[in-house]
């Protein structure tokens, strides 16, 4: 392996992820499709978050690219997701 | 200034013009964030009428959108790679993929919105006036979020339009392709937005 400055990523690599994403929206389908009302929320959103680490990891490249990138995106990542907390808190205690 | 610029008609910096795709990337994610919060919110006050109105939405249609985006999230991925094999063929080929699979997104989405005006539901329509509250909430959220992201698929195009002819003209090459990645970049962020719109306006009932 000659890893030069920039990564070229196989075209193989980027269809295995497709198949991955394939097969990942065919659960959340199918889980959901199914009742099962309590977890099936919970099943779909981590399926959801699944999809998208994979998306944002080899499609958008940060597995490859420097390490700056994925701090921030890791970070924008966490100040959402607490954003999204804290309202829920709110809404669930008022 | 340093003095031993030995390409003076060459200012670039791939790195910087990768970090500021990413800055409006999240100012992007900010947005649509903020929606799904609202989303959430609404969904938690008006539990009974989202449940009900969420069946309303095709599951099909909406299945069928996502394997769309992410197999032109993928051909556009491939774009890179080949670019910088020095492949320009592949890479337009790819590119073209891409753009008609992002119109055929879009021809389904005109579909899938007529039919739904088809039946009186359209935002402010007297039929949701009447259903009340919730169903006006969990419809015009619809039709606004899709909206929104139909129009980042309208300038995504745009976009991909202008990287296609550059690559065409030999404007990008393997050694300088940053606006391909940055406009790959963007791409991927509506497959994003689109993965977490799914499940929530389709899936979840």
């Amino acid at each position: 392996m000659s890893d030069t400055s920039h990564h070229i990523v196989p075209y193989s690599t980027y269809g295995l992820i497709l198949l991955l994403l394939l097969v990942l929206t065919g659960t959340s389908v199918a889980v959901t499709q199914i009742e099962l009302t309590k977890w099936s929320t919970a099943v779909a959103l981590l399926l959801a978050g699944t999809k998208s680490a994979f998306v944002l990891a080899i499609f958008m490249h940060l597995k490859f690219d420097q390490k700056i990138f994925r701090i921030m995106a890791v970070l924008i990542i966490l100040l959402l997701a607490s954003v999204i907390i804290i309202t829920f808190l709110d809404y669930a205690f008022r | 200034m340093s003095a031993t610029s030995a390409h003076i008609n060459e200012h670039r910096d791939d790195t910087a013009s990768k970090l500021g795709m990413w800055l409006f990337i999240f100012t992007e994610l900010m947005l649509f964030g903020g929606l799904f919060i609202t989303y959430s919110v609404y969904r938690y006050s008006h539990s009974g009428a989202f449940h009900l109105a969420a069946q309303e939405l095709d599951v099909t249609m909406g299945t069928i959108n996502t394997v769309i985006l992410l197999i032109s999230s993928m051909t556009l991925a491939m774009s890179t790679t080949a670019i910088q094999k020095k492949d320009k063929r592949t890479t337009l080929i790819l590119i073209g993929i891409t753009l008609v699979l992002a119109l055929v997104f879009l021809v389904n989405k005109y579909f899938e919105w007529s039919a739904k005006i088809g039946h009186g539901i359209w935002p402010g329509s007297p039929l949701l006036e009447e259903l009340g509250r919730g169903d006006t909430l969990f419809f015009g959220l619809y039709f606004f979020m899709t909206g929104l992201h139909a129009v980042h698929i309208i300038v995504g195009m745009v976009i991909l339009i202008v990287v296609f002819v550059f690559v065409w003209k030999d404007k990008l090459t393997f050694d300088n392709f940053q606006l391909l990645e940055n406009g790959g970049l963007y791409w991927h962020l509506v497959d994003l937005i689109w993965i977490f719109l799914f499940p929530l306006f389709y899936l979840i009932t």
